[in-house]
């Protein structure tokens, strides 16, 4: 088991024929993820990969059934991209791109409410089942097949959590870059709220940063609903206040989404948390005993 | 990107927002002329920095005669400001702002900002004007008041009312608020703003609405389809340092301590920043080199921190997911031969292609110390640190 996709996922990428959506669609393709197709508009009927390329999402969907798609279209039109998937149908939706408008994203975050589309992202590194489907820009070769859920608002900080679940032996079910913006998709909850249900994922680990307050909802929703140990890391103690530090989300404003704040949060939760990113890995060894 | 109060007020104005009258002025010459062309027997001469606090500051100075304005015009301009907002070294001030003074009855607060957990848009209000918003919240709670917009909506008129009357105001000023408050909303979404606010919006002598300060920040990511704003940037106030990391794709973010680091990742390099911090050191930046750092990225990066005369070590940590480490250990060492850099460098690279990357490292022959992970990178050049001496600053 595993959460948001698996071996059978049917996947196409919006943005197919450029550049980022070329590479990492052979990184995906070379991983095993069944990408069956892809949409560039005004490439439609054309070959690209060995793959059929389509002039519309609704008709990737009609003529592939691909239940998923993962986005590298530029920002300027990513919002445009992601509302086209929903519209045809697609349920699970990956947005790579970083840079897109926050008010595009308000503006697709209310036109979502209510349908049953799960959209990661922007500005992550996408979603990956060890072993079965990649979709987005990490790494493939650093993951194992295994029992941690990870999910983090950072991409190369995923990474080092992967890989040191990765050297511990432990491995991954499911791995979940929720992106760094601040009006985004999927969130902390949602996450855990599917790795509670997976059969699969024995133990969580939750990476955060400073800004907004995910983490403290997050912190509020494992002590109330999730029965699987948590470890959880936030980058950023010594971030200065008011300077954006990289990711669109990343700030520290009028004193609120301290890294301090979040860590207190999460360990009167009952969270293992960990003030070095190179503690994450034993730390989940030692949780799951 | 910030906008200068010059550059807001005529925006404000054209969106149906109130201001009071002004013009913005580079020497003595002009801010006399816009006393003369503006009217009246009271003025006020502002400081045009991206900083708050400018009124305790010495920045904001009431001039009965266009003299007095052409003096504090002069006073001002050329000279560096400083703020409880701004970095010890100040901000410079080359332009003033000269309006006509306004009888202030009643100072209220009223921002429009993005609510990330309500993934809306969001105004905040208080009756508490003139004082520093976070200030209020934190002894008077009570006195904030959020009105949460329905982005399917839009702003209604029955939110507007929420504010105005929770502000206090009666009469006609409701009808008034109502018309501010969605020129602020439609500035707003037009415009791509991240964050407008008005400290203090006055109600005035004679019971009218005047916006008397305006703070507009604007969404960088939707600069490309605001050209015209995009062009008011005022790079003399930002962090040279910055700006330059910005236009190589660069994040870079300048802090107190001595140890800088170069990491790919806005998270890693956060996470790296408090790896020093917990061995013991101070981190002297924030430098994220991105996803596609190339050898000559590295190198402009390198340059960067350097600029620094306090730094006396550097910390590379670089995961190789789709950046490979044998590229980042070239971009290394090229850059350690060519910018020339004077103090210890180490170097922890995991990921792809990393044994290529640590072989290109120790035949380099260069003084460059290998870390075997991240505890070990980071107590690495907190000790290297502790044994450095710079002399001068290198060019």
């Amino acid at each position: 088991m595993s959460i948001l996709i698996d071996r059978d996922t049917r996947v196409i990428c919006q943005g197919f024929t450029g550049r980022q959506g070329t590479f990492h669609s052979e990184q995906a393709i070379a991983y095993g993820t069944r990408l069956v197709g892809g949409v560039t508009p005004g490439r439609g009927g054309e070959t690209h990969l060995d793959r059929p390329v389509f002039n519309t999402c609704r008709e990737a969907v009609e003529a592939t059934g691909a239940g998923a798609s993962m986005i590298y279209v530029p920002a300027p039109f990513a919002a445009d991209a992601i509302l086209e998937a929903a519209a045809a149908g697609i349920e699970t939706i990956v947005c790579i791109t970083e840079g897109i408008p926050v008010l595009d994203m308000v503006r697709v975050k209310a036109a979502l409410k209510g349908s049953s589309v799960r959209l990661v992202g922007p500005n992550c590194p996408g979603v990956i089942t060890p072993g079965e489907c990649k979709i987005g820009i990490m790494p493939g070769h650093i993951h194992r097949p295994g029992k941690v859920g990870i999910v983090s608002r950072s991409g190369t900080l995923t990474y080092v959590a992967v890989y040191q679940t990765t050297l511990e032996g432990l491995g991954q079910s499911t791995c979940v870059g929720i992106g760094g913006d601040p009006v985004h998709g999927l969130g902390f909850v949602e996450v855990l709220a599917l790795f509670q249900q997976d059969s699969a994922t024995q133990a969580i680990v939750m990476v955060g940063e400073i800004g907004g307050n995910d983490e403290e909802q997050a912190a509020e929703y494992i002590r109330s609903e999730v029965t699987k140990p948590v470890v959880a890391y936030i980058a950023g103690v010594t971030a200065p206040p008011g300077k954006r530090m990289g990711h669109a989300g990343a700030i520290i404003s009028g004193g609120k989404g301290t890294a301090g704040h979040k860590f207190a949060a999460l360990e009167r939760a009952g969270v293992t948390t960990v003030r070095s990113s190179a503690d994450i890995g034993r730390a989940v060894t030692q949780v799951l005993g | 990107m910030n906008l200068h109060e010059y550059q807001a007020k005529p925006l404000f104005a054209r969106f149906g927002v109130p201001v009071p009258a002004g013009r913005v002025a580079g020497n003595r010459a002009e801010a006399e002329a816009a006393t003369r062309s503006l009217g009246g027997e009271l003025w006020v001469v502002k400081a045009q920095i991206h900083a708050g606090g400018r009124g305790k500051a010495g920045g904001v100075k009431l001039c009965r005669s266009a003299a007095e304005a052409g003096a504090a015009a002069e006073a001002m301009i050329g000279r560096r400001l400083v703020t409880h907002q701004t970095q010890a070294q100040g901000l410079p001030i080359e332009k003033v702002w000269v309006e006509c003074g306004s009888a202030i009855a009643r100072e209220l607060y009223l921002s429009l900002v993005v609510d990330r957990s309500r993934e809306c848009l969001a105004f905040i209000a208080s009756a508490a004007g003139g004082m520093e918003i976070e200030e209020v919240a934190a002894k008077h709670p009570e006195q904030i008041i959020t009105v949460a917009i329905n982005p399917a909506s839009g702003f209604s008129g029955f939110e507007a009312r929420r504010l105005a009357f929770a502000l206090g105001l009666e009469g006609g000023q409701v009808k008034a608020f109502t018309r501010l408050a969605r020129g602020l909303y439609d500035l707003f979404v037009a415009k791509d703003a991240s964050l407008i606010e008005i400290n203090p919006l006055i109600v005035t002598a004679a019971g009218e609405l005047l916006a008397l300060d305006a703070k507009v920040n604007l969404d960088d990511n939707a600069l490309f389809r605001h050209q015209d704003l995009a062009d008011l940037r005022d790079p003399s106030q930002e962090d040279a340092t910055e700006a330059e990391a910005g236009e190589h794709g660069l994040n870079y973010v300048s802090l107190d301590g001595d140890i800088a680091c170069m990491v790919n990742g806005a998270g890693l390099a956060m996470a790296t920043m408090d790896l020093i911090k917990l061995a013991g050191g101070e981190p002297a930046n924030f430098l994220d080199v991105g996803g596609s750092a190339t050898a000559e990225r590295v190198t402009v990066a390198f340059r960067l921190i350097l600029s620094n005369p306090r730094v006396k070590a550097i910390l590379v940590n670089i995961f190789g997911g789709i950046v490979h480490c044998d590229m980042i250990a070239e971009g290394v060492i090229n850059a350690v031969k060519g910018v020339g850099v004077p103090v210890p460098v180490v170097v922890r690279l995991e990921g792809t292609n990393v044994e290529a990357g640590r072989k290109l490292l120790t035949e380099s022959g260069l003084d460059i110390i290998a870390a075997e992970n991240l505890t070990d990178a980071a107590e690495k050049a907190v000790a290297a640190a502790r044994h450095t001496q710079r002399e001068g600053k290198p060019s």
